[in-house]
């Protein structure tokens, strides 16, 4: 199945087997999400649980943490991830902080349809995931395949935090799986992708393709990926464990270059792994601008396999 | 009670009124009465000055250099906060503010636990993570609150959800002032509610300030006039007045519960000391205060009390010696373990959720 069908089916499969489960979002009843995420989830479950909530992105996030404290497991959608602006208050100073403050803990997942690469220009091509790493008490996850989608989405249903959910837009369709037919939980960590010991390339969501096509072209070389899929937490002892096997380590984000997962990533190697390295860290992401529209701008300004391919060659000469 | 003529407060001399609005029955004073017996009575006066108490105790504390960091009180709306609070039942969870203190001992939290909280101390109600107001035992259906204004309004608004698509007999209620009414986040909650027709109560304690900001600077139209346009109940009250405050919470309830979804009530009151502890309030006018002081809602619950033969000053002794012992005891114990700064972040395994407080109106018994 698709990445987008594995990610419907979590949730119908969430609903059907626990009736906290209640979905909070724009246009996600009759419409079925403005990507279809949540086609006859309605049908199915009714206009109870699966509630259209107005044009209020801090009222979803908000009283999705209201219907958590007192026992439901509400998993809210943002039409796109960019629209998590708007609701950064409520996941920063009420959800992330409420264990903390008040032992009290908030059970909600927040998707986020995220990234670029179709021209969604500056407002619907955004990766937010860096806002919310810096801030205390959430969770994040960023699956790459259907199979970790399902999975992580169903783990992150079942966490007792606040988890933000990062499924990226050009996944949905275009990236097909075989999925497991039944529940099941993906752990919050990593996965070696492709095995290698010359250089590792430590990617997550859309960037784990891109990535593995960079490696492709460069087929005399060992080369392994290791997938994240979960930022926060970070399984730190699986990136120190690929840059001991391998010494040269290679990080893509899609995300604009400063404080991106990667720059946390880097500085992990350097304080820990940094005997191990035979070559210095290299970083491949989006520079700091917004995306733009125009096909051949944000060709320019995402990576691109090829860029990874150039950085990978680069650093296994040296 | 005569009311002063600023505009918080010169709204009206009702002790309650209702602004109309389609759809959803109004609720005005006496319409559905609940009754206070005598020991409601003593209780909610009571419960006003061990929230006074405690919050001169704080302040001397806090003076003292034995409480760190700020201090704010909620001196002069005692009432808006216990009268409401008295009014819910064990089940209904409130979003308190930063003057509310009184909902809390309604709701069963001890003076003991608040002044170890205010001091830092390891078992103080947020074991020293948070300080001053921020604080509520979710043990017992208390949402601490969030600095940023109207925040926890949207969260007790899906609580009300919840116990609407489960259909149970609950409703919450959140507490704000008259600057959270500008920020989005009311007017989410407001609308989100309407649209929901959840069983959720908005107390608004409209004490003519944000701080030094005057309600002139903070809004063109008064707050509950703004109820109809939500399509929701709108219903006003003298806030200094305790019996009355429970009287149109109490009806809010029973109107939440019977499916006829949420009111703003707007409780008239005044702030008698400044934002906080270091704010002398000096942008208030002569005479308001003066005025206001005369209004105080201890005093009139007071006298009707002396009114009724009780021995109000037995009370008091008894609120003192509590607040003594509980001081003492706060000072004592230790400030919270440094081991435990950075514990908690996350929560592990199947979590408790909020729950259940005391509800001490004689009429849940």
């Amino acid at each position: 199945m698709t990445y987008l069908e594995a990610i419907n089916d979590a949730l119908r499969l969430a609903m059907r087997d626990d009736e906290r489960v209640i979905l909070l979002g724009e246009d996600i009843g009759e419409l079925g999400g403005a990507f279809k995420a949540t086609e006859g989830l309605l049908r199915e479950f009714g206009a109870a649980r699966v509630i259209d909530t107005p044009i209020a992105e801090e009222a979803v996030i908000g009283s999705a943490v209201g219907a958590a404290i007192v026992g439901m497991r509400p998993v809210c959608e943002m039409q796109f991830a960019d629209f998590v602006a708007c609701a950064f208050d409520q996941i920063v100073n009420v959800a992330g902080k409420l264990h903390y403050r008040l032992d009290l803990a908030a059970p909600i997942v927040v998707r986020l349809p995220s990234g670029g690469g179709f021209s969604g220009g500056p407002y619907h091509s955004q990766n937010p995931e860096a806002w919310f790493l810096h801030s205390p008490g959430l969770k994040v996850l960023a699956p790459s395949s259907p199979e970790d989608a399902k999975g992580l989405l169903l783990g992150a249903i079942a966490d007792p935090n606040p988890v933000l959910f990062l499924e990226h837009k050009h996944l949905y369709r275009r990236i097909r799986g075989d999925v497991p037919e039944q529940a099941y939980e993906t752990p919050f960590s990593a996965r070696t992708v492709r095995d290698g010991d010359e250089l590792v390339v430590i990617a997550y969501g859309a960037m784990v393709h891109t990535a593995l096509e960079a490696i492709d072209a460069l087929p005399d070389a060992s080369i392994r990926l290791l997938d994240l899929r979960s930022l926060a937490p970070l399984d730190e002892d699986a990136i120190l464990e690929a840059v001991r096997a391998c010494s040269k380590v290679v990080i893509v984000d899609e995300a604009n270059y400063t404080c991106a997962l990667g720059a946390q990533v880097s500085s992990l190697i350097a304080e820990r792994a940094f005997e191990h390295l035979e070559g210095p860290i290299v970083r491949v992401a989006t520079p700091d601008v917004p995306i733009p529209f125009a096909p051949s701008l944000e060709a320019a300004v995402l990576p691109s396999a090829e860029r990874i391919r150039a950085a990978c060659d680069e650093l296994l000469a040296y | 009670m005569s009311r002063p003529t600023d505009k918080a407060g010169g709204m009206s001399t009702l002790s309650a009124q209702s602004v109309g609005q389609t759809g959803a029955p109004h609720a005005r004073r006496g319409e559905s009465p609940a009754q206070l017996e005598l020991s409601d009575r003593v209780a909610m006066f009571r419960f006003m000055a061990l929230h006074r108490a405690i919050e001169e105790r704080g302040l001397s504390l806090y003076k003292q250099g034995k409480v760190v960091g700020s201090f704010y009180d909620g001196r002069g709306q005692e009432a808006t906060c216990v009268g409401a609070t008295f009014a819910l039942g064990s089940g209904d969870p409130i979003c308190p503010l930063i003057r509310d203190l009184g909902a809390h001992l309604v709701k069963g939290t001890t003076p003991y636990a608040i002044l170890a909280h205010y001091l830092g101390r390891g078992d103080g109600v947020s074991r020293g993570r948070e300080g001053n107001v921020h604080f509520g035992e979710a043990t017992r259906g208390v949402i601490g609150m969030v600095s940023m204004l109207a925040d926890t309004m949207v969260v007790a608004v899906g609580m009300a959800l919840a116990f609407k698509l489960r259909g149970e007999q609950r409703c919450s209620l959140a507490f704000f002032g008259d600057g959270a009414t500008s920020v989005g986040d009311w007017h989410e909650a407001m609308n989100f509610a309407a649209v929901q027709r959840v069983p959720a109560i908005f107390v608004l304690e409209q004490n003519g300030y944000a701080y030094s900001t005057p309600s002139a600077l903070q809004y063109a139209v008064d707050p509950l006039e703004r109820a109809a346009a939500y399509g929701i109940a709108g219903v006003g009250v003298e806030g200094n007045d305790v019996e009355a405050v429970f009287e149109v919470v109490s009806a809010a309830r029973e109107r939440a519960l019977a499916g006829g979804g949420p009111t703003l009530i707007a409780a008239r009151t005044m702030r008698m000391h400044g934002h906080g502890a270091h704010d002398d309030a000096r942008y208030v006018p002569a005479g308001v205060l003066e005025h206001w002081s005369e209004l105080d809602p201890i005093a009139l619950q007071r006298a009707r009390l002396i009114a009724a033969d009780v021995d109000v000053e037995a009370i008091e002794a008894g609120v003192t010696a509590e607040v003594d012992d509980a001081t003492t005891r706060a000072l004592a114990s230790p400030l919270a373990d440094p081991a435990t700064a950075a514990t908690g972040v996350f929560a592990v395994g199947e979590p408790a959720v909020v729950g259940y407080g005391d509800a001490p109106w004689s009429g849940f018994r």
